[in-house]
């Protein structure tokens, strides 16, 4: 049987998803209040992006070595050009920079190492890095042997500071913060109760109180006659700061794994030391290295703090820079390029650890 | 009966190093005397340092005069005043950028990390570009720019940015009208505590019915108005009993109104971008933290999205956003020390760095300023064990 069918005309095919013009459509006009958002949000950028843009490149000066130099309207980045080697090095003597420069070669290598998970051979290099490059650094920064002149750490500064600031704080307060973790979960009420006192007191404190306290009361501490270098001084008041954020990061990885983990290595006859050690650390630790890298940008930001006990870090060596009778008035390009170098570090710091958060993602969550 | 190969003999004891409680007894025994003689020695080198030096200690020197001005102080306060004044001075400055800054840094934080998560492509590239810019740049380097690099480069007096002719921007400060009570205002005020306990009053009883009858009102939006309209409606009836001090320029500098020192504006600005990124990355975690399916269940029982928001998503959000919201609370307050690198009056610049420096007390001057922050750091950390006590999930 035929019937006589008649079609209904076709639907209009469905608007394109796919291709430059849908994007836009989807992500940025898709009704009234998002494209107003959209144009509001073009309008910010060029209020931003514009000026920005004609300050620091347009109208900038580059070429020279005095601030005659600068005669346009925009930055002028002759002066972080003349004052660069400064910015890196602090006063450390110009004719012994090489010597930074080692340094800088072997830091910079030894972090790609152990950070680029492909390359050999970890254990042997974090081996060397805690134990003889510190030595090897300390020698060549500090001089006094081999022939090579002195250099007081008064000289020392900028970016370089910075870094040995950074690092050091960081690799101290390791250790600590691993014995302030375990004690903080110890079953040993006195050990508990100190560990939590002294995470609680560091925690509670600003780092600018810990770092006045290191530099007026810690002289008062030691007996008459003993003095301790302002450096080193510092390096004490930042190290005992970090180890207790690191205590607690710690604690964070510790708390991660599964109490299973340890009552099994316990059944099987392990001590103490050989189920942290051997069980709960290797795990706990690869939790922990996100956290880790997180105080670790922290505490690079924290360091500027040191310019106020009259270290010259970076952004101490740059503020003294901006004092200068022949520089006066460039202090937005000095902020510039000093947020730029804190940027780059932090930034790419921080890229790393959510990298390796993902990396590591492997049992625990789902 | 089997009898275990390795079993020990009954009525043998372990030597005490292997009883695990004789060997937890010796150990902290011996952290206690470490400790203990550690501290002995600390305090006997700080003696004969202190006897060598001459300075004696306790704290008699707060009665005394200080002789220094404070640019900024909520209580009077003049160089006759004492260092025990001093020190309530820096406190309160210290409350004030603290109080404000979490404040604007709430706001700002609560808005981009919304923003963050827009649909809208080009205001989530905008929020993100801002949350990375900023954390990732030292707070006291944001200081230093907005206090030298912007503040400090405005022009003088005379050429004011002006807003309206009511509002003055200089290198000296922002100037603002301060409103001048007349006699009646009392009444504003008290209009304003009747509306708050009106509101609190209306929300009870619309809960209560809610309850036995399942109607309700929009209590939060009615005691909203009632606290704004109130207060306003008594303002009007009064005859508005308020008359406007508006800075006037006089001669090279401005005269009236409320000046708010540049140091405050920077300090106040650097700290309420800087944590105001931290927030927003938690506010974003947050939200995503709250698992697809409670969306999805919420809108199976066809809950318009208003309320899946209001209902479903925001309070579960809460609990994962509070925790990390108040310690970035306490860092901002912490942070808020950074003020002596621009000399903004707070409690380490005035006191743990003015006082110290005058008096000579380092170990009274620096155990007060710890003692202020740490004892702020520990209410807002049991406040938080009893919210978290409070909201925690109960499993099993």
């Amino acid at each position: 049987m035929i019937h006589n069918r008649t079609m209904i005309d076709p639907r209009p095919a469905p608007r394109n998803t796919l291709g430059p013009v849908a994007w836009l459509r989807t992500h940025l006009f898709n009704g009234p209040i998002n494209t107003l958002f959209t144009l509001i949000g073009l309008y910010v950028l060029y209020l931003l992006v514009v000026p920005t843009v004609q300050w620091a490149f347009i109208d900038a000066d580059w070429v020279g070595t005095t601030r005659d130099d600068c005669s346009r309207e925009g930055a002028c980045w002759v002066f972080i050009n003349a004052r660069f080697t400064q910015f890196i090095y602090g006063l450390y003597p110009r004719s012994e920079i090489w010597r930074a420069n080692i340094v800088f070669a072997g830091f910079f290598t030894l972090i790609a190492w152990l950070a680029i998970p492909r390359l050999p051979f970890k254990r042997w290099v974090a081996a060397f890095a805690l134990l003889v490059f510190p030595v090897i650094a300390f020698v060549l920064l500090y001089g006094g042997y081999f022939d090579l002149p002195r250099v007081p750490t008064h000289r020392w500064g900028g970016l370089m500071l910075t870094l040995l600031l950074a690092t050091v704080g960081m690799v101290g307060a390791l250790p600590i913060g691993i014995v302030l973790a375990l004690g903080r979960r110890s079953n040993m009420p006195i050990v508990k109760s100190f560990s939590v006192v002294f995470i609680e007191f560091w925690r509670g404190v600003p780092l600018i109180t810990v770092l006045f306290m290191a530099s007026v009361m810690l002289p008062l501490f030691l007996p008459t006659g003993i003095t301790v270098d302002r450096l080193v001084r510092a390096l004490i008041g930042i190290t005992l700061f970090q180890s207790a954020y690191m205590a607690e990061v710690i604690r964070g990885g510790l708390q991660a794994i599964p109490k299973g983990q340890e009552e099994a290595a316990a059944a099987l006859g392990m001590t103490y030391w050989k189920r942290m050690g051997l069980i709960v650390m290797p795990q706990a630790l690869k939790m922990m290295i996100p956290g880790i890298v997180n105080t670790f940008i922290s505490l690079f930001k924290d360091t500027t703090l040191v310019m106020i006990i009259g270290l010259f870090d970076l952004l101490g060596i740059v503020q003294a820079a901006l004092s200068d009778s022949r520089w006066l008035g460039f202090s937005l390009e000095g902020y510039v390029f000093a947020a730029f170098m804190f940027w780059i570090f932090c930034f790419s710091m921080s890229r790393y650890s959510q990298y390796l958060e993902r990396r590591l993602n492997t049992g625990h969550k789902r | 009966m089997s009898v275990r190969p390795n079993a020990r003999p009954m009525g043998h004891k372990p030597p005490f190093w292997r009883d695990r409680a004789k060997r937890a007894l010796i150990f902290q025994v011996l952290v206690i005397a470490a400790v203990a003689a550690f501290l002995l020695y600390i305090v006997g080198n700080t003696q004969q340092n202190l006897a060598s030096r001459g300075i004696t200690t306790g704290f008699g020197f707060l009665d005394n005069t200080a002789g220094f001005g404070i640019v900024q102080s909520l209580i009077d306060y003049s160089s006759q005043s004492t260092y025990g004044r001093t020190f309530f001075v820096g406190l309160l400055n210290t409350l004030l950028v603290g109080g404000l800054g979490v404040l604007a840094a709430t706001l700002i934080g609560f808005i981009v990390g919304i923003a963050r998560l827009s649909p809208n492509w080009l205001i989530a590239k905008l929020a993100a570009a801002y949350i990375e810019t900023f954390r990732n740049i030292p707070l006291l380097l944001q200081i230093f720019f907005w206090y030298f690099a912007v503040l400090r480069t405005l022009p003088g007096a005379r050429d004011s940015l002006s807003f309206g002719e009511v509002f003055f921007l200089n290198v000296r400060g922002l100037y603002l009208p301060e409103p001048l009570f007349e006699s009646g205002f009392g009444l504003i005020p008290l209009a304003f505590g009747v509306a708050i306990a009106a509101s609190i009053a209306l929300i009870v009883w619309n809960k209560r019915r809610h309850e036995a009858t399942g109607k309700r009102l929009p209590a939060y939006w009615l005691s909203f108005a009632l606290i704004l309209g109130l207060p306003l409606l008594v303002l009007v009836a009064s005859g508005v009993p308020i008359t406007w001090d508006v800075p006037e320029l006089r001669g090279f500098n401005f005269r009236g109104g409320v000046t708010v020192i540049p140091e405050f504006l920077a300090l106040w600005l650097a700290l309420s971008i800087y944590t105001a990124s931290f927030i927003a990355e938690i506010v974003r975690s947050g939200i995503q933290a709250i698992s697809h399916g409670q969306t999805e269940a919420a809108q199976a029982l066809s809950l318009p999205r208003n309320l899946i928001l209001r209902l479903v998503v925001i309070p579960q959000a809460m609990r994962v956003i509070i925790p990390p919201l108040t310690s970035q609370y306490l860092n901002l307050i912490k942070n808020s020390s950074l003020a002596t690198a621009i000399g903004y009056p707070d409690l380490v610049s005035v006191f743990a760095g003015t006082t110290l420096n005058q008096t000579g007390q380092a170990i009274e001057v620096i155990a007060m300023t710890m003692a202020v922050y740490l004892s702020i750091s520990l209410t807002v950390s049991m406040f938080m064990n009893w919210f978290n006590a409070r909201v925690a999930l109960v499993e099993r």
